[in-house]
């Protein structure tokens, strides 16, 4: 695929992206108020001394995705997969390097819009107003979003407080409302293991339909088999850095030794 | 883990600067840089229906647990008033030379608390609600905006019971009541100024929203809210002569005095300091305007924990 590169469009490209996360109140050994003062008298000391912990979350990372690729990323839990998605969101700044992006990358998901006091039909559109969609489209995709997530299969539940609904339904109703939108980029953080057996086959054949629309689709998953099913490329990041950046089967067969081996 | 060290380097990823002309080439643009000031006007007149329909939710929200509901939304503006006019009222007296003290009082602290409340949203607007700024993306203008028209709306209640206090005390219905309106949009756009100002103070330095309520309780107490800040300059000559004025200029003094102007009859134009509506626009526009620009300076830095 090397060879293609100068015809194929680019979507996303990171160009020696480092992020860093930084924490407050960290301060070690006795009395963090008196660090926390200290912090405040002499500003221009070093931020580890002033009790500030830097998390160096991504370290170097570069990479180029074109139109029409799926893109898995794996990696042992804490690797910056999911950061490194939000940067690419463009809802995390960067430290170093830069982001380019073609249009504007989409996450999926809006759980931090949704309110659980609200009836479900009020977070519907919340939560659609939230990923930018005009009251109009949300009117419109209205019947569909209920239908979709099953919420009335078992009577009205979507006139209730979404606090009564049941982790299942709320997880249903939540990847309904944020599958409603059609993205250019899209990236998705292991959303693919919400709801029961029936409601996992609809989520993936949605899923699939959003990459038809979608240009690019970066999936972040734990879940070897539905990257193998739905990716065709797959970076590898541990510990922040890029390990590996190829094609699903080769990267997979040396994240699995790896993993295994680390057994 | 040394199995894979010998992993090569992936064939498909050139060099950084090949990187940065690539994107160039395409006409990419950088994820997550600040949009230029007419563009985030635009985006955020785009989000509107977000912004309304959040600030509904969250009042919504506020009291749906309580078994009487909505009805919170009046109960607690009058049981401040209450609160307020047992303490200034009854026990210190406050209201000696004050025409209609009830009305004087309750308007006073329905209009300081949209204020108060306001800011103190601001400051919380990002830092409060990091989780909606790392998993969506709008305008973050879009939260303080929000938040204060939510406060908006909770004290178009308050205003609600306040008509109905005023005609309680015998406060007649007047056609300078329509005054209220363009006192409460200047007010609106003063409150969202200083919340926008404060939200990225406060997306900064959390801390702020500890320290914020003292600030706020002393800024009420100069603010004539329990007591009438003309009655003071007149009846106290020996005051330093720019007093007065100082606390006139008190953008909260300006906007509840306005306020008891358009409502309260016993409250005559001579009580309000000179040229008060070009003060009331002034501050508004200052702090609206300056807010605003001052808020969007730092837009892309917002979500950053």
């Amino acid at each position: 695929m090397a060879d293609t590169t100068s015809e194929k469009i680019p979507t996303v490209v990171a160009d020696g992206v480092d992020i860093v996360y930084r924490v407050n109140g960290t301060g070690a050994g006795r009395g963090s108020a008196t660090a926390a003062l200290n912090r405040i008298v002499r500003r221009r000391q070093t931020e580890k001394a002033a009790g500030v912990r830097r998390v160096h979350a991504v370290k170097n990372v570069s990479f180029a995705a074109y139109k029409g690729e799926a893109i898995g990323l794996i990696g042992t839990n804490g690797s910056g997969k999911s950061t490194l998605l939000k940067a690419v969101a463009g809802l995390l700044p960067v430290e170093r390097g830069r982001i380019y992006t073609n249009g504007q990358p989409s996450l999926l998901g809006v759980n931090a819009a949704l309110m659980n006091d609200l009836t479900g039909e009020r977070n519907v559109h919340l939560g659609g107003l939230a990923m930018g969609m005009s009251r109009e489209q949300v009117k419109e995709r209205y019947q569909e979003i209920v239908d979709f997530s099953g919420i009335n299969d078992k009577g009205d539940f979507i006139t209730l407080p979404m606090r009564t609904y049941s982790s299942g339904m709320a997880a249903r109703l939540r990847f309904s409302i944020a599958a409603a939108k059609d993205h250019d980029v899209l990236l998705i953080d292991e959303a693919l293991a919400t709801g029961d057996r029936s409601f996992q086959k609809r989520s993936e054949a949605r899923i699939r339909e959003l990459r038809k629309h979608a240009g690019t689709v970066f999936l972040v998953s734990h879940n070897n088999k539905s990257i193998r099913d739905t990716c065709d490329r797959v970076l590898w990041l541990e510990r922040g850095e890029l390990r590996m950046d190829g094609p699903t089967a080769d990267v997979l067969k040396e994240y699995e030794a790896f993993t295994n081996g680390k057994k | 883990m040394s199995q894979v060290l010998h992993t090569p380097p992936p064939a498909t990823a050139p060099a950084d600067d090949d990187l940065a002309a690539l994107a160039a080439r395409h006409g990419l643009t950088v994820s997550g840089a600040r949009p230029t000031l007419p563009e985030y006007v635009r985006q955020l007149w785009a989000r509107r229906h977000f912004i309304t329909a959040f600030a509904t939710a969250k009042l919504t929200a506020q009291y749906s647990q309580a078994k009487l509901g909505q009805v919170w939304q009046v109960m607690t503006p009058l049981l401040n008033a209450a609160v307020y006019y047992f303490i200034f009222g009854l026990l210190l007296q406050t209201k000696k030379g004050v025409p209609d003290y009830v009305p004087f009082l309750v308007t006073g602290v329905f209009v300081w608390t949209f204020t108060q409340s306001s800011i103190m949203a601001g400051t919380r607007a990002i830092s409060g609600n990091l989780g909606l700024v790392r998993a969506l993306h709008f305008p973050r203008a879009a939260l303080p905006l929000s938040f204060c028209l939510q406060q908006l709306q909770q004290l178009l209640f308050s205003m609600a019971a306040l008509a109905v206090i005023l005609l309680c005390f015998g406060v007649p219905v007047a056609v300078s009541w329509v005054l209220a309106v363009p006192a409460l949009v200047l007010q609106f756009t003063f409150n969202a100024g200083i919340a926008m100002i404060m939200a990225r103070l406060g997306a900064k330095t959390p801390d702020l929203a500890q320290l914020m309520p003292f600030l706020l309780r002393t800024w009420m107490y100069v603010s004539g809210v329990m007591w009438s800040i003309d009655n003071l300059v007149a009846s106290h000559n020996d005051l330093p002569s720019w007093v007065g004025p100082v606390l006139q200029a008190n953008p909260a003094a300006v906007y509840i005095d306005l306020m008891r102007f358009a409502l309260i009859d016993s409250f005559h134009a001579s009580q309000l300091p000179p040229h008060v509506w070009a003060v009331a626009a002034g501050w508004a526009l200052l702090a609206g305007a300056g807010g605003f620009i001052y808020f969007w300076k730092a837009e892309e830095t917002y979500g950053r924990g």
